[in-house]
């Protein structure tokens, strides 16, 4: 039983800061930096040397972890002001809202006093993203919207042909008829994993442009209307029928192993997988796929915008230091050392528009940096959602209860996806959850 | 590794320090100067934080929402007592622990009953059936997730044909089968040691007497068993009611909330909810639970043991 206190008591000292931690960092000028441990920012991880060359006196110390439980510890550090971390890797869904709570250091002065460090060259719908009554409160390492990849190859085989703007509908026949439960081909792979930033974000672009929403603009939860049930049990029967086996667990990762072994013909999700699939080491597929916008039904656009940015929280101890670091990681000689040392596939994309004007890469991304650029600059609440609605954000909802709304809407629907309740159950379960979460919004209001 | 020795540590201490520190009562404080220290860090480690937890738990603090923090009374524990995924939670755990306890112990009768008879390899048979519990928990967890259950590349597909996907179609069972693996070797070790401390003597006169084996073992050996048995069932339940490494990597509690059990719950409003006052709240009510629970198994634990002690 003692061992439950211990599990209470790990719990809480956790969010409540892990006070031990920041000592690590105490001796000397090291910063620690907080991260997410996707291959780009691995990448940027090898390259510290440079950084540390380049700046003597000032170590780096990286923290990496999986993108939820990384998440969970910057938030928890960063909300109790734990001060443990000189440099954070968030996203546009956290920094305007931590902006707003004072939580982080505002890096416009930053950003004006450092020359050369060109922040018109960042995609305006990513720069301001990240940005709180007109400042920046992050700096963008890589942005990404949504899309489609297919295989081109057996699109041509099964004599079909990818529209240039496919709607849903197009996709689920296409799908219907790629399915190929012989061969191990799946029509399409779509997240089924719960985690507001796994299944819900797909999800969430595919009820947007269904004309769904989470909230009325008067904070009225909509789950259970009629376009919401429209959109579930659209995606359900799409993964259901024609998704990968094993989809209520599948998430970014799963369907990108699915993809470059040949394992599907389509896969709706991040433009960043691209990088992936064109990768010769680890893919079987290398340039047998097409890229097209990310499918609509009743709007123009209906990709997602998001972006792994730096932040500085606000209790940070070397300010100066952290900020040349987080210029150098953002900055477009860093695009550069990394196409020279790793091959221009694993530049951080969709930030900076220079990068797009580097001839290696516009040939080494030839088929969807393109795509990827136009998914960005299309993702936008005018072009992507039906109604208005009081959150920002489009495949996420930009309030803090979303962490955890979302989770428990995406456990719903990924029991929906595993047949182990209906979508109208899903549905009205969620409904429940949202309502709580409209409520003190109306209140507050 | 704090996790491993606590329970080890707290058991006995509660049933010694009542007999042995009476008559050291007078006794000088030289002798227990030294471990003050212990006693101190254990009451800061294990105490403070637990207090702190209860402090919480009267206040609605979400994290990610400054501002909000303000005390609430007992309107935690009643917002946990009406959240039907926490009673689903609480009897998952409870399912849980009972099914996996009482499968892993009649499998670890069985290997032990066969590893006690001497055969060629013995040693190398039981290396391999005492493996799974030595195996890191998550490696085992992501073991089953993959090479047993994954859909396409798992065993079971590959044995059975068909392509189901186990864990979502069994997510509790699943989980269940992975603890029950890890567990079996743990329950079977603690059996084999009390079968062969069996008295040789009284199984020889068991068979001159003329009993058969399944009279020897239902009069003699299962009785000699008990304590260890009982032991196990302890034990065993203790680290299974706790069980979070399986079902994070392998279901993520789902799907929906089909396997979330209530550590795996209280993890998930606390990281995931960033709610403090319902996660300190239902971290409360747990070790309450527990400790209600504990006390009952252990008064009916010492009366059994009297009683085979008694006989023996």
């Amino acid at each position: 039983m003692r061992r439950f206190i211990l599990l209470a008591v790990a719990l809480l000292l956790g969010v409540t800061g892990c006070a031990g931690a920041g000592a690590i960092g105490a001796g000397g000028r090291t910063l620690v930096i907080a991260i997410v441990a996707n291959p780009q920012m691995k990448d940027a991880i090898a390259l510290k040397d440079h950084f540390e060359q380049a700046n003597p006196g000032v170590k780096l110390k990286f923290v990496s972890l999986p993108e939820n439980q990384a998440r969970a510890k910057i938030t928890a550090s960063t909300a109790t002001e734990g001060g443990e971390f000189d440099v954070v890797m968030i996203s546009n869904y956290e920094a305007p809202q931590w902006a707003a709570n004072g939580w982080l250091e505002n890096l416009s002065p930053y950003i004006d006093k450092s020359p050369g460090y060109d922040k018109a060259d960042f995609i305006p719908s990513i720069r301001d993203s990240l940005s709180h009554n007109g400042s920046m409160y992050a700096v963008p390492f890589y942005g990404e919207s949504s899309f489609l990849a297919y295989r081109k190859d057996l699109f041509e085989k099964a004599g079909l042909t990818m529209p240039p703007k496919p709607t849903w509908e197009q996709v689920a026949q296409l799908a219907a008829k790629l399915d190929d439960k012989a061969a191990g081909v799946s029509g399409i792979c779509l997240r089924g994993k719960p985690g507001w930033g796994e299944s819900l974000a797909p999800f969430s672009t595919v009820a947007n442009t269904f004309g769904a929403q989470y909230f009325d603009k008067d904070w009225n939860a909509k789950l259970t209307s009629p376009e919401f049930k429209a959109a579930a049990n659209f995606y359900v029967n799409l993964v259901r029928s024609h998704g990968e086996v094993g989809a209520s667990s599948a998430g970014f990762s799963d369907c990108g192993t699915a993809y470059t072994q040949g394992q599907t013909a389509m896969w709706y999700d991040a433009t960043v997988m691209a990088g992936t699939n064109e990768d010769p080491e680890g893919s079987k597929v290398v340039g047998k796929s097409g890229y097209v916008a990310a499918p609509v039904e009743k709007t123009q656009a209906s990709g997602w915008l998001y972006t792994w940015s730096l932040g500085m929280p606000k209790v940070a101890k070397n300010k100066e230091d952290a900020w040349k670091f987080m210029r150098w990681m953002t900055d477009k000689e860093f695009v550069q050392s990394v196409g020279k040392t790793f091959g221009w596939n694993r530049v951080p994309p969709g930030v900076r528009k220079s990068t797009y004007d580097i001839p290696e890469y516009r040939q080494a991304a030839a088929a969807y940096a393109q795509p990827t650029l136009d998914g960005i600059d299309a993702a936008n609440q005018q072009k992507t959602m039906v109604h208005p609605v009081p959150y920002p954000g489009i495949q996420f909802v930009g309030i803090p209860e979303f962490q955890d709304l979302g989770t428990r809407v995406s456990q719903q629907l990924s029991a929906a996806i595993a047949g182990q309740i209906s979508v109208d159950e899903a549905l009205a379960q969620s409904q429940e959850y949202a309502q709580t979460v409209g409520a003190s919004y109306r209140e507050g209001h | 590794m704090s996790t491993l020795s606590a329970p080890a540590r707290s058991a006995p201490s509660k049933t010694s320090t009542g007999k042995a520190a009476k008559p050291r009562t007078s006794g000088s404080w030289k002798r227990r100067l030294p471990l003050m220290p212990a006693l101190i860090f254990t009451i800061a480690v294990t105490q403070l934080p637990f207090l702190l937890t209860v402090f919480y738990s009267f206040q609605s603090w979400n994290l990610v929402r400054p501002g909000s923090r303000h005390f609430v009374g007992f309107g935690n524990y009643l917002d946990v007592f009406a959240d039907s995924q926490f009673r689903g939670a609480m009897l998952n755990t409870v399912v849980l622990t009972i099914v996996c306890v009482f499968i892993s112990l009649v499998l670890g009768l069985a290997f032990a009953l066969l590893l006690d008879r001497k055969f060629l390899g013995r040693g190398v048979v039981r290396t391999l059936l005492i493996t799974p519990f030595l195996i890191l928990p998550a490696a085992g967890a992501l073991l089953w997730k993959t090479t047993m259950f994954h859909p396409r590349f798992g065993l079971l597909n590959f044995v059975f044909g068909g392509d189901t996907d186990w864990l979502s179609a069994f997510p509790l069972a699943s989980v269940m089968a992975q603890i029950i693996w890890q567990w079996t070797p743990f329950m079977m070790l603690l059996i084999l040691a009390g079968l062969q401390s069996q008295p040789k003597e009284v199984l020889e006169a068991a068979s001159v007497d003329g009993a058969g084996r399944v009279r020897t073992f239902t009069a003699i050996t299962l009785p000699h068993l008990s304590r260890y048995l009982q032991l196990a069932t302890l034990l065993g339940a203790i680290y299974i009611v706790n069980s979070f490494d399986a079902i994070f990597l392998m279901t993520q509690g789902g799907p929906g909330t089909a396997s979330t059990n209530l550590p795996y719950y209280i993890y998930q409003r606390a990281f995931e909810g960033f709610d403090i006052g319902q996660s300190s709240a239902m971290g409360v009510i747990v070790v309450i639970l527990t400790m209600i629970v504990a006390t009952f198994a252990l008064r009916l634990m010492f009366r059994t043991f009297a009683v085979s002690g008694g006989v023996k």
